[in-house]
């Protein structure tokens, strides 16, 4: 008790600094105005180590009011361990109400998923991100990156698509497939899988993403046209679950996760743990609608 | 009738800068014309200046002084004062040099090498091919060497792709280097016969020759030249 | 006649190259009549200057010159691979009609690069990327010039690896597996992959088999003959020089010594040290 009294006053409102968290306002600012360009920012030291959810922290910590409803998920889990240590954190140093629940929270921080419930223009989604960097694959120096981008030079982006098709007869990115933001900028979505990008597209919520190790932010705004990178002829899909359903709903046209148990069965159960509870409890989550869904064959829906 | 080429006051030297500037004159005060149609023999021991003579006119000498003018489909123009790319034009369209040897590109065979005048000009293959196979039947050159490749030929074979190629597509002026120079009588006989039918197709010549055959039966003139002057 | 003075492809003016800082008698105190590149008074190192001259649709110009000539340091400059000092080029090609190109955006050049000129280095690492297949080095520049459809893409590079006589089965290898004709045979189909109306050849049969060189040198040839393209040859080898250009430049530490017909330059040269180039043929 005497320990997080001592801890509440030692603090000021959502740990940052005043001047930090203008900082990082502005940027973000920027970040919006630019959507899709990558904006270098001062990355504070934060009491957990970099590569552990530092960037998103940041954007959370720096646009959040007392007012705010806040949720986190890891991999569409509210329960992992990560996602729980960081919610303890905000509500301790904010004093905002926590969520479960998707449609009650104003700020939503996420790793590596966008939830299955649909996002609303009340919402603000904030991804941690550990590369920001979409062409760091093909090209390893900043300096060329850059220019790159400024140049809208994006050939060796395109034939190292066009290699994966060669060697593998299909594209073979999984998470984080590099999309093209506003009909200008390569982005890195942070590796959601391919299920989720379609969901960027033309949404009512704004999208913050925070690179804490490498110090950059960038942002989608809402109704902002984010497409995924493919060919005439080789064109993106998202996964197909081949019509296997969520062993404790029966629902199929969400993103599953392979589960193993001790006697050697394999089970498939809705990745978002969220969701996954509003089925269980009967109720009836409005999902996101995508043009990639309706591609699905019957049986997979 | 206008001449064709009309040499006035030809001067040539060469200065051997690594001979500390030694100068060598290789033509003296040169003065010929030639009328359409003729062809005109050059005669006269090495080192007299006929190859010098003939490469003044196809401009790959420079030359010191004098005019040669020539009556272009353009109009007359003075070689000497035309620039590279006016030289370059009249190269392609009017004037041909066929050299006394044939310059070898690796890998071309000989029915190529003969056809290649036709196929620079954008006629289709099969056509050019087909009269490159005349010309080499003509001048005696078995087929079984038309697809190999001229570095492997006798002088004598050689030269018959040689001659074949510039007489394949006749020009206005064409300037040749000793055309039979290692053929055998019965081959000569052939050379000349053909040289003698490009008059008909408005071809006019000048050329270089040591054989008494070629200068009685192809040429209607010759110009003699000594150390550089003509002397008759 | 004189209407072809006025139809060139590209116009170098005073193409100038200076390492360092230099001062106004930099350029005169350096040249063929000094033998030496470097400025006596500021230790300036002139690679090339003064440097004027034309090329001509569908010609061949080859430049020519001993190591520290300036001769690839004057393609470095057209191809925007160096900066220059001082210089104007000209490039008679819509939208940069009476523009000086050196002066132009990144955008710009780079548009330029891909659209309207190609060049092959002579070292196929320069212009290759050895992480991409054969193919996918083609794909490059036909990306870069707007293609995004795989199957068209592969058909374009097959059909230039055939031009090229790369086995089509090697489209899809890695180059780091080819021999150097097969790298610069590569390196020729992606430089005219976007048919430009300018290609830059850099030295590209130096170090190669005397056969393969005959192989390169002789699809050069064919190639140009077949596209009418204009091309820039840099070569130290006057035998390359004879068999492929019409006209050449003649370069000493960093200025033209002499410019003309190419047979005129080899056999009847002027300038001395012209003359002492042509007799080093061995």
């Amino acid at each position: 008790m005497i320990e997080q009294n001592k801890f509440a006053t030692q603090y000021r409102f959502a740990f940052i600094d005043e001047a930090t968290k203008r900082e990082i306002r502005r940027k973000l600012l920027k970040a919006i105005a630019i959507p899709g360009y990558q904006v270098p920012y001062s990355s504070p030291e934060m009491p957990i180590a970099r590569g552990w959810g530092t960037g998103g922290l940041h954007v959370t910590l720096a646009i959040i009011g007392p007012n705010d409803i806040f949720k986190i998920i890891d991999q569409g889990s509210d329960a992992s361990v990560n996602a729980c240590n960081l919610r303890n954190f905000v509500h301790t140093m904010t004093g905002v109400e926590t969520t479960l629940d998707t449609q009650k929270a104003t700020i939503i921080q996420t790793r590596h998923r966008i939830t299955e419930e649909v996002l609303k223009a009340n919402q603000i989604f904030v991804y941690q991100v550990p590369q920001p960097e979409p062409l760091r694959s093909v090209e390893r120096y900043e300096n060329k990156t850059r220019q790159m981008h400024g140049e809208a030079d994006y050939a060796k982006m395109w034939v190292s698509l066009y290699e994966q098709y060669v060697r593998h007869g299909d594209i073979m990115l999984g998470a984080g497939y590099p999309v093209k933001v506003n009909d200008r900028y390569i982005m890195a979505p942070s590796p959601i899988p391919r299920w989720d990008i379609p969901n960027l597209h033309n949404s009512e919520a704004i999208h913050l993403f925070g690179a804490g190790r490498e110090k950059r932010l960038y942002a989608v705004p809402p109704y902002t046209k984010v497409a995924p990178l493919e060919f005439e002829d080789v064109k993106f899909h998202i996964e197909d679950f081949k019509g296997k359903p969520c062993f404790r709903t029966g629902y199929k046209k969400a993103f599953l996760d392979e589960l193993y148990y001790d006697d050697g069965s394999k089970h498939y159960v809705i990745n978002d743990s969220n969701f996954l509870d509003k089925l269980v409890n009967k109720e009836t989550p409005i999902q996101h609608e995508n043009a990639y869904l309706n591609k699905l064959p019957h049986e997979s829906l | 009738m206008q001449p064709l080429l009309a040499i006035k006051n030809l001067h040539k030297s060469f200065t051997m800068h690594i001979l500390q500037g030694k100068k060598i004159e290789a033509l003296i005060d040169v003065n010929f014309t030639v009328a359409p149609g003729e062809i005109i023999g050059l005669t006269g021991k090495s080192g007299s200046g006929k190859s010098s003579l003939m490469k003044c006119i196809y401009r790959t000498y420079l030359s010191d002084g004098g005019t040669i003018n020539y009556h272009s489909n353009d109009g007359v123009v003075d070689l000497i004062a035309l620039n590279d790319y006016e030289i370059l034009h009249l190269r392609k369209t009017e004037i041909s040099y066929c050299s006394q040897f044939l310059s070898v590109i690796p890998r071309v065979t000989a029915l190529q090498v003969v056809a290649q005048p036709l196929l620079k000009k954008g006629l289709p293959a099969d056509m050019a091919n087909e009269k490159a196979m005349f010309i080499l039947k003509a001048l005696g050159l078995s087929e079984a060497l038309w697809s190999g490749l001229p570095v492997t030929f006798s002088g004598g074979e050689q030269q018959r792709i040689n001659v074949a190629r510039a007489i394949i597509d006749p020009p206005k002026l064409l300037l040749i280097d000793e055309p039979t120079a290692s053929l055998d009588a019965a081959t000569k006989a052939v050379v000349i016969d053909m040289l003698i039918g490009l008059k008909s197709q408005g071809t006019t010549i000048v050329c270089i020759s040591h054989d008494e055959y070629t200068l009685q039966h192809l040429v209607n003139r010759c110009i003699h030249l000594e150390k550089g002057i003509i002397v008759n | 006649m004189n209407h072809y003075s006025e139809n060139w492809l590209l116009k170098v003016e005073g193409l100038t190259k200076i390492y360092g800082k230099s001062n106004v008698r930099s350029i005169e105190n350096t040249g063929p009549l000094f033998d030496s590149n470097i400025c006596p008074e500021t230790g300036a190192i002139i690679a090339c200057a003064d440097i004027n001259f034309e090329l001509f649709p569908g010609e061949v110009l080859g430049i020519v010159g001993e190591s520290g000539s300036g001769k690839s340091t004057i393609v470095k400059m057209l191809y925007f691979d160096m900066e220059h000092s001082a210089g104007c080029v000209s490039f008679h090609k819509a939208p940069y009609i009476g523009k000086n190109i050196l002066n132009e955006s990144n955008q710009s050049k780079r548009a330029i690069r891909n659209h309207l000129m190609g060049m092959v280095y002579q070292n196929p690492r320069d212009g290759l990327n050895f992480k991409f297949t054969s193919g996918g080095n083609i794909a490059e520049k036909l990306i870069m010039a707007g293609n995004y459809h795989v199957g068209t893409i592969r058909e374009k590079a097959t059909h230039l690896l055939e031009k090229t006589e790369v086995p089509v089965l090697r489209l899809d290898d890695l180059p780091a597996h080819f021999s150097g004709g097969m790298q610069q045979r590569v390196q020729i189909s992606k430089a005219i992959a976007n048919h430009p109306p300018l290609l830059f050849l850099d030295e590209v049969t130096t170090g190669l088999d005397v056969s393969v060189q005959a192989k390169v040198l002789d699809l050069i040839r064919e190639l140009q003959q077949e596209l009418g393209i204009a091309m820039m040859v840099v070569s130290h080898d006057l035998s390359v020089i004879r068999m492929l250009t019409d006209r050449t430049l003649v370069m000493k530490n960093g200025r033209i010594v002499e410019q003309g017909l190419t047979d005129q330059i080899l056999q009847d040269p002027q300038h001395p040290y012209t003359q002492l180039l042509v007799s080093s043929i061995l």
